[in-house]
């Protein structure tokens, strides 16, 4: 035995069929992409203001205090964000496609802010060497990209 | 047959006793260490070099933790799980009673004080490079750091690698007979080899390996797979890296890359230890990194 729809009941089918479709679809769809973007956005921006900070110690670009000065102070805008609003439980690199960000982040026990902070400490002393001189500049590279590196380093999947 | 099977037996025999002879522990002249005296600031300056906490500290050990050298940390491969020993000086479960020349076999041979040979994922095959002067500074600052009562645990290795006589005839294979990088070196280059190819070991996780564990010196420093798990270690020749000198040298100061991103994985922690050397002996590195051999 065969079933024969009439046209109309064929349609109804079809959307009935695309819609569920639809709508595991949009179940399917992958959580968290906005705080990823987001936060993959911070830490684009990050890069650009060091960046500026590196070349100058390294001897790429001349030295600018104002220009240092600027990019420091936008470091501190971004540790002054609301940070954990972007890393919400869950996010992570089993659940998220494109991010690295590993569960450690939010496991018992985790340090993630005291190092958070630790960044914040090493920002706010950028602030205060990056206008002062060439040389106080280059001094604070150092405990900066430690700061980067601890974080990077326990939380971070290497891409390699 | 019977007198095959005395001729297999007398072979078998015969195989068993050049086995057992070319694997005798190799060990150091007991004078070797005699006359040298260790300066254990010198010795802090190799000890960061070494990158000796990153292994023997506990995986997450920050600033004073670092000194505390117990050991545990867990290092899976194909061969089996080796766990890196306590040497703190702790006498009863780190180094505390041995001698320098007890370090000295350890580091330059491979050879521990009962005549065991260790596993090269303790890296001798570079350290082997280390002077005995080097190693009577970094004895005399061990010795100064604090004792940890964690016992060592045994490595989780299956057959044959747990015959750790067998172990004699891998170091005949790959102990280094020379430096990779000959010919004529500036006096820079000729640090950073000291520092690449020696304590700094950067060749162990940089050059790939082959099917019994030893490095592929003819593909130097050209990268491979990780040992377990995916991922990669990175070429880090001219083939590949295309890094200036001063981008080399802010990476091992400050982890940042010529993109400004920052040093993530066991990378990090090099860094870290790098920054306790003096900014000629990063740029040293950098020069010699230019010299090596590209690898495709």
């Amino acid at each position: 035995m065969t079933i024969r729809l009439s046209r109309p009941a064929c349609l109804i089918a079809l959307a009935a069929a695309l819609s569920a479709a639809t709508a595991v679809w949009a179940q399917d769809a992958p959580p968290f992409q906005s705080e990823t973007k987001a936060r993959q956005g911070l830490m684009q921006m990050n890069a650009l203001n060091i960046a500026i900070l590196g070349k100058m110690a390294k001897g790429e670009m001349p030295y600018d205090a104002a220009q240092a000065k600027a990019a420091a102070d936008a470091l501190a805008g971004v540790y002054a964000l609301d940070l954990p609003m972007l890393w919400p439980a869950g996010s992570d690199n089993g659940a998220v496609k494109g991010t690295n960000a590993l569960p450690a982040i939010w496991a018992e026990g985790s340090d993630i802010g005291a190092k958070v902070e630790g960044w914040g400490k090493a920002v706010a002393a950028m602030q205060t060497a990056a206008p002062e001189s060439l040389d106080s500049l280059k001094a604070a590279m150092e405990p900066l990209g430690g700061a980067c590196g601890s974080c990077h380093k326990a939380f971070r999947a290497s891409s390699g | 047959m019977r007198r095959f099977l005395t001729f297999l037996l007398v072979l078998g025999v015969a195989g068993l006793a050049i086995f057992w002879f070319l694997t005798m522990p190799n060990r150091l002249p007991a004078d070797a260490m005699a006359g040298l005296t260790g300066d254990p600031a010198k010795g802090e300056q190799l000890f960061w070099m070494g990158g000796c906490s990153s292994c023997h500290a506990a995986a997450d050990a920050t600033d004073a933790a670092k000194l505390q050298l117990g050991g545990g940390q867990e290092f899976p491969s194909q061969f089996g799980t080796f766990i890196a020993p306590n040497i703190s000086p702790d006498r009863d479960q780190g180094i505390g009673a041995w001698s320098s020349l007890d370090l000295a076999n350890a580091m330059l041979r491979g050879v521990a004080p009962d005549g065991h040979n260790f596993y090269p994922a303790f890296p001798y095959t570079s350290f082997a490079h280390a002077s005995t002067q080097d190693v009577a500074d970094l004895y005399a600052y061990l010795m100064t750091l604090p004792p940890v009562t964690t016992p060592s645990q045994p490595a989780k290795v299956g057959f044959p690698f747990n015959i750790r006589r067998g172990i004699g005839l891998w170091k005949m294979l790959y102990m280094p007979k020379d430096w990779v990088l000959t010919g004529d070196l500036t006096p820079a280059e000729e640090r950073g080899r000291q520092i690449v190819e020696g304590l700094g070991h950067c060749g162990e996780c940089h050059t790939p390996r082959d099917a019994i564990g030893g490095m592929k010196r003819g593909a130097w420093l050209g990268g491979g797979p990780l040992p377990v798990g995916k991922g990669s270690f990175p070429n880090i020749t001219t083939g590949k890296l295309d890094w200036s000198e001063k981008d080399i040298v802010e990476y091992l100061t400050t982890g940042f890359t010529p993109d400004y991103d920052s040093a993530g994985g066991h990378m990090a922690l090099v860094v870290q230890n790098m920054a306790h050397l003096p900014e000629s002996d990063r740029a040293a590195i950098a020069a010699y990194l230019k010299k090596v051999p590209p690898v495709k």
